[in-house]
Order: structure tokens, then C-alpha cells, then sequence
């Protein structure tokens, strides 16, 4: 992507400057494709018949915890690795570590992904994320994150490696994709359930603590080694999406 | 655990394909040479599919062509397009919009985008690729990001108020289709009045009057194309 501009993180320097580029990032507007999937919501409705607000949240608790924790974790770890290459704005990184380091960060995503319908979604999600980040933010590293062999990097992956050339650091990323972790299954279910929107959004406002927390937790591993990342499961999430994927009729990707 | 019925293409991934991840690497160029897009919107029921068949049957002997289509929740228009023979299966993908199809032509169009591109690659170089909206309102429009023409169809039988209503779809569209005209008698519905309000709405741009019953190759509206794309090619 020659001749485009690349954005100078100084350009977030302030606080105010780097909450605005979250708050962006964090919008359930920011066209990345997230709205097409219901994070496992529809099936989990279909099978389990959940169809009120109070088993939503107990979805969404059960959601933050297991794979919202591994895709916050993962977002602030690559962040992190991502991070470490923005700060010299320029073109650094010829000798390939950054991308050796994401690529072994994105196969211990993939070995937490037992679902190869959800490994799917997450890649797609994760070259979305590009895609849309790519416009947004230009930065030479998601350039060459578009040509790393394979097929697109994995959604947290992605959105750590997004977030950083925003200009956010990793404890942003944490608490960004913590937030989508349950922001996103929650708009879903309005649109599918036809739920109170207040009444989702109170529950979400509930769950602000949690979501904190879980970001805390993630945020902290952002320099552990891939290998030991959070390896938090919900099976039920996994099963779910293999069997929506054979619906005949279904709103969501999934 | 069962296949797909018609086995129409969805961008998610598909029964058969359930345990294979067959996804090839991105493409490596910034801008790789693109088809013309042509997005099909309007109502439901106004014609939209049958449009995209006429418009496959016509044109798919000179044009290398795909089919990218958005259901409100199935994949009933991608299985009628197959159903009928007008293009093998493997030009024709399916996209979810999770129950919004206007967010997904026009505010958030990464996953039709996905299609598209999934289509580029694997097929020989595409002239032609047709992004069939899900049925909606008539504030529905692609975004500019996504496609180069747009095509809105709205039907005689909706009633011959729809283009005094207007809207962005009627007003602003590349090109209105109003068809169904073969039931203008049954439904009551004066055709130059349809005509007259397209036109004080639509200033110079075309209007096509259509039935696709009577004309299952839609040749109006295939020449229209034709033009498109060899303004697209020059």
C-alpha cells in the first residue's frame, strides 16, 4: 500500500486523542462484518429455547468468562507484539519476528478453537478487521499481516493488531474485546428475540464490572508466552455452532 | 448430518465442507483487476431474484458472471437461481445478515465484500457480479463502497403510489425497474402515472418497464448492463 499515508501514533498522544480512536474501535458500527454474527447466540437460543433477558445475561456471564477471556487475552497479547512495532513509525520489521511472533500467537488461537465452523467465522471476522483497519489506521504491519500465508489471521489477532495501530495499548485492546464479547451477542438478540432494548442494555450496564475485570485479567497475560494464554472453554459454544451451521434457515453467519 | 438440498455456496462454512478448511491465502494485491458490480435492490416480492435469473440466463454465454445473494434468513434465493439452472452452484454465494440486510449493503458491507472477493478468487477473472440485496424497504441503498450501479426494482402490484413515495432506492438508483407490468389491469394500477412520478422523481436518470413473465430474458435490462460494462471496461 505505497503512497498511502500512514498515521503517526502521536497523533492519539493525548488521552482524549486514544479514547476517541477506542470509542471508535469499540462501536458496534465499526464495519468489520460483527454484525452478522450473533457469537453463538441464535443456536444457543434455537437449542437451550433461552428467550428473556435474564437468560441472556446468564448467557453473556458464561460467554465473558470463557471465550471472552481467551479472545481478550489474545487481543492484548497481540497488541502487544503489534505495539512493539509501532512505536518507531516508519517501516521496521524486515526481518520478519513480528509476523513469526503472530503467527505462533494465531495458531494457539486456533488450537482454543475446536470448532472448524468457528475457526472459519474468526478468520473471516479477522480479515474484516483488517480490511476495515487497513483504511482506518493505515500502518505497513497490517499490510504485511494481509500477505502472512494462511487464510487471514484470527479475529482477536486481527483486532490486537487493529487496536495497536490505532494507537491503543494492549489494556485497551483487553477491555475493547471484552466489551464486543458481550456487546455484540447482546444487539443480536434484540434483533432476534425482539427483546426490551433497554432492558439488554441494562443488563450489559450489569455486567460492566465483569467485563472490567475479565479485561484486567487478559490485559495482565499480554506478555506472557502464547502458550500460556487463557485456555477458558465453553464446549456448549463450539457444539452450538457446528449444529447452527447445518440450519436451514438461520439469521445469523453465525 | 445432511447436505444442502440445492447446495447453493454460503460464505460461512458449509455443511459438506464442515471439517475441511479450505480457505486459499489473501490475495497480495493492493487492487487486483475487478469485475463490474451491480447491486439489485427493492421490496420483497418485487422481482428482485427473477431479475438476477433473467439477467444470468441472458447474459451468462458472453460474460463470465457471479452471484453474490443476501436472504433475510435463508438460502432461498441463492437455491431458486440453482433450482433453475441459470448458474452452476459454485457461482453463487450465499451471505447472512443477521436480520439486517440494508446494514449489509450499505453501513457495514465487509461481509459481502468477503463474497466477492472469495468469488474473484476461485473463478476465472469475472466481468460481471450481481449483489442481490434481501428484500427491504424503500430507503434501502448500496453503499458506493461495495458496488458501481445500482439497480431498484419495485413491482406495478406494490401499488402505483411507490414512485410518487419515493425514497432514495426510486430517486436516486442507477437505474429503476418497474415491473410486473403485465398485472397493471388486474391490480388497478395506471402505468403512466407510474411513469410520470418516476420521472418528476428520478430527472434524467432511466426507468424500465419490465415484466418478466413475458420477457423471462429481461433484454431491456440486459442491454442497460451492457452498457455499464463497457463504460466499466474502458
Amino acid at each position: 500500500m505505497t503512497g498511502q499515508k500512514t498515521v503517526s501514533v502521536s497523533a492519539y498522544g493525548t488521552a482524549e486523542g486514544s479514547l476517541s480512536a477506542l470509542l471508535l474501535l469499540a462501536d458496534g458500527r465499526f464495519p468489520t462484518g460483527g454484525h452478522a454474527h450473533s457469537g453463538g447466540f441464535e443456536p444457543a437460543a434455537g437449542v437451550d429455547g433461552l428467550n428473556d433477558v435474564a437468560s441472556l445475561e446468564a448467557f453473556l456471564r458464561g460467554r465473558l468468562g470463557t471465550v471472552g477471556l481467551v479472545s481478550a487475552a489474545f487481543s492484548a497479547a497481540s497488541c502487544r507484539i503489534f505495539g512493539a512495532e509501532v512505536v518507531p513509525v516508519g517501516d521496521p520489521d524486515s526481518d520478519g519476528s513480528t509476523a513469526a511472533q503472530l503467527a505462533l500467537l494465531d495458531a494457539e488461537y486456533e488450537a482454543r478453537t475446536p470448532s472448524p465452523v468457528l475457526r472459519t467465522a474468526s478468520r473471516r471476522l479477522g480479515r474484516s478487521l483488517l480490511r476495515a483497519g487497513r483504511c482506518v489506521w493505515p500502518h505497513p504491519g497490517l499490510d504485511r499481516m494481509v500477505s502472512l500465508p494462511g487464510k487471514g489471521p484470527h479475529q482477536p489477532i486481527a483486532f490486537g493488531a487493529v487496536a495497536a495501530a490505532a494507537g491503543q495499548p494492549p489494556r485497551h485492546a483487553a477491555l475493547a474485546a471484552a466489551h464486543e464479547a458481550v456487546a455484540g451477542p447482546a444487539t443480536a438478540a434484540i434483533r432476534l428475540l425482539g427483546l426490551d432494548p433497554f432492558e439488554v442494555n441494562a443488563a450489559l450496564a450489569r455486567l460492566a464490572p465483569a467485563v472490567a475485570d475479565v479485561a484486567g485479567q487478559a490485559a495482565a497475560c499480554a506478555h506472557a508466552p502464547p502458550a500460556d494464554l487463557p485456555a477458558n472453554a465453553g464446549y456448549l459454544l463450539d457444539i452450538f455452532a457446528e449444529l447452527h451451521a447445518t440450519w436451514e434457515v438461520r439469521l445469523f453467519a453465525s | 448430518m445432511e447436505d444442502s438440498r440445492e447446495g447453493a455456496t454460503t460464505l460461512r462454512a458449509t455443511p459438506e465442507h464442515i471439517h475441511v478448511d479450505e480457505e486459499e491465502p489473501l490475495s497480495r494485491h493492493a487492487h487486483p483487476r475487478r469485475g463490474l458490480r451491480i447491486g439489485i435492490g427493492g421490496p420483497v416480492g418485487s422481482g428482485k431474484t427473477a431479475l438476477v435469473a433473467a439477467l444470468c440466463r441472458t447474459l451468462s454465454s458472453e460474460l463470465e458472471l457471479a452471484v453474490v445473494t443476501n436472504d433475510i434468513y435463508t438460502t432461498e434465493d441463492a437455491d431458486f437461481l440453482l433450482r433453475n439452472g441459470v448458474l452452476p452452484a459454485e457461482r453463487v454465494t450465499a451471505v447472512e445478515t443477521g436480520a439486517c440486510p440494508h446494514t449489509a449493503i450499505r453501513d457495514d458491507i465487509s461481509t459481502n465484500l468477503e463474497a466477492i472477493e472469495e468469488l474473484e478468487d476461485k473463478l476465472p477473472p469475472l466481468d460481471l457480479i450481481l449483489v442481490e440485496s434481501g428484500g427491504d424497504n424503500l430507503t434501502a441503498t448500496f453503499s458506493r463502497g461495495l458496488v458501481h450501479y445500482q439497480i431498484f426494482v419495485i413491482d406495478v402490484a406494490g401499488g402505483d403510489k411507490v414512485p410518487r413515495k419515493g425514497g432514495p432506492g426510486v430517486s436516486t438508483s442507477d437505474l429503476l425497474v418497474i415491473n410486473k407490468t403485465d398485472l397493471a389491469s388486474r391490480v388497478g394500477a395506471d402505468l403512466s402515472v407510474m411513469n410520470r412520478d418516476a420521472r418528476a422523481k428520478r430527472g434524467d436518470l432511466p426507468v424500465l418497464f419490465t415484466s418478466l413473465t413475458e420477457d423471462p430474458t429481461a433484454r431491456t435490462v440486459a442491454d442497460w448492463v451492457r452498457g455499464r460494462l463497457a463504460e466499466h471496461r474502458d
